[in-house]
């Protein structure tokens, strides 16, 4: 790795940053996005145009934007909030503010896939479970859930790999993932192109695996469906 | 929450709306214009013609913007031969990269949206237009082009929004856009909410109108073609 100038070993944990940043920000728009599905397929007024509020603001307005606004004007809040209380200082970790940026954001775009996929699913189905005495969380689980998740596939797959590269500017907060490592071996060596073509690789292969992935998983849900073919 | 300090600041908020629609429609139209040539190549069944496109597009979609920004910016500038060549005055200059980036980006998803409706043509339209004798060029401009740019209308619409937001980067290269508009009045009046809360509100409504303008080209160019 000498190419690299000894800077190999900084890269591969910039990208295990990153890919720490990817996994939560999911986990977090994962909940995000299932609570908004439910409340826009929800009777209830209310909840609907909450979730329609939410899906429609957060997609009209850039991730730096959003990001920005919560790490300084979380930190804002931080302080005030110490202030009142007699703390000392409350800061705010920027991995913390880019998961709950990045999540929060692509919390609405699953909104919107996992809706999707929930209407795909045959209304006969839940008919059915609801007719053998199953209860709301049940038919959820057992029947509706599970056939879902066929559905929502692409759409999922195709967030994951804007997730992965909208990291990226989780750098930009101060957060020492992949980007800033690059940045940092860049000036150090005064090689930028070397260290971001290299940065540029790592993301490839990050999106490769993920799609190689999500393509087993997608052969794997649709056993026993016929794909269509002309 | 004190507006009075963004009152003062919209002037700057206002030329940033400037800054950023010109970045916008300087990448899509770069954009739009390597797009065609390129969706047309890649339909082409030659993997000579299409293999290289492919890769084009695998690797700038499978990139951060960012990442492909700080190349072209940052990384050229490594090398001496770019310094002394006479491209340079370009390279270096912040607009030029900015929008050669965003440019090349919205080139590769342009690419695929198009090559997508290309493909997704019913091939019976083709034939009818061997047998009447059409030849490849008049089949390309009078069937194929005028469908898959209707066909492609929702997906580009996606495209036009995203790389609207994807412009709020070049205030990372320290150009006067919407979000270095906010990131100014904060520097300058330490108020985040307010500064970028109202970069929000002006993203929001340039985007409604990108929505409502495409929700309006397609209802004349696209309904009519779909099955009633």
């Amino acid at each position: 790795m000498d190419f690299l100038h000894g800077y190999g070993h900084s890269l591969l944990e910039g990208s295990l940053l990153t890919l720490a940043v990817a996994l939560g920000s999911l986990a977090i728009a994962l909940v995000l996005g299932l609570a908004g599905a439910l409340a826009k397929l929800s009777k209830v007024r209310a909840l609907q145009w909450l979730a329609t509020a939410y899906t429609t603001l957060v997609r009209a307005v850039p991730d730096l934007v959003v990001m920005l606004l919560v790490f300084y004007g979380g930190q804002v809040a931080a302080n005030s909030l110490a202030e009142r209380m007699g703390w000392d200082s409350l800061d705010i970790n920027p991995y913390v503010a880019g998961v709950l940026t990045i999540g929060f954001i692509f919390g609405a775009y699953l909104t919107e896939v996992l809706r999707g996929a929930f209407l795909a699913v045959p209304p006969g189905q839940r008919e059915a479970a609801v007719a053998y005495g199953m209860t709301p969380w049940q038919v959820l689980r057992r029947i509706v859930g599970p056939q879902m998740l066929r559905h929502a596939l692409p759409g999922l797959s195709n967030n994951w790999l804007v997730m992965i590269k909208s990291t990226a500017i989780v750098s930009l907060i101060g957060l020492s993932d992949l980007m800033a490592r690059a940045k940092g071996a860049a000036g150090s060596t005064r090689e930028p192109f070397l260290f971001y073509v290299a940065a540029g690789v790592i993301y490839l292969l990050f999106t490769s695996v993920s799609e190689l992935g999500f393509a087993w998983l997608q052969k794997r849900l649709s056993i026993g469906t016929r794909r269509v073919s002309l | 929450m004190d507006f009075d300090a963004i009152r003062e600041s919209l002037p700057l908020y206002f030329h940033g709306v400037l800054v950023t629609l010109e970045l916008l429609a300087a990448a899509l139209a770069l954009g739009m214009l390597g797009a065609l040539p390129l969706a047309m190549l890649r339909s082409l069944p030659s993997p000579w013609a299409n293999k290289p496109v492919w890769l084009f597009t695998y690797v700038m979609r499978g990139t951060p913007m960012l990442l492909q920004l700080f190349i072209l910016y940052y990384g050229l500038a490594q090398f001496e031969w770019v310094r002394a060549s006479i491209l340079w005055p370009w390279l270096s200059s912040a607009w030029f990269c900015a929008i050669a980036a965003f440019a090349l980006n919205t080139c590769a998803y342009t690419t695929e949206i198009l090559y997508g409706a290309i493909k997704a043509l019913p091939h019976g339209e083709i034939e009818a237009a061997k047998a009447l004798g059409m030849s490849r060029w008049v089949t390309l401009r009078r069937i194929v082009l005028p469908s898959a740019f209707r066909r492609s209308l929702p997906a580009y619409g996606n495209e036009v929004v995203l790389m609207m937001h994807g412009t709020s980067l070049a205030s990372v290269v320290t150009l006067a856009d919407l979000t270095n508009a906010a990131n100014e009045v904060h520097s300058i009046y330490y108020l985040p909410f307010e500064a970028f809360i109202t970069a929000a509100v002006f993203y929001v409504l340039i985007t409604m109108v990108l929505v409502a303008m495409f929700r309006q080209a397609e209802k004349r160019w696209l309904q009519p073609l779909l099955p009633r």
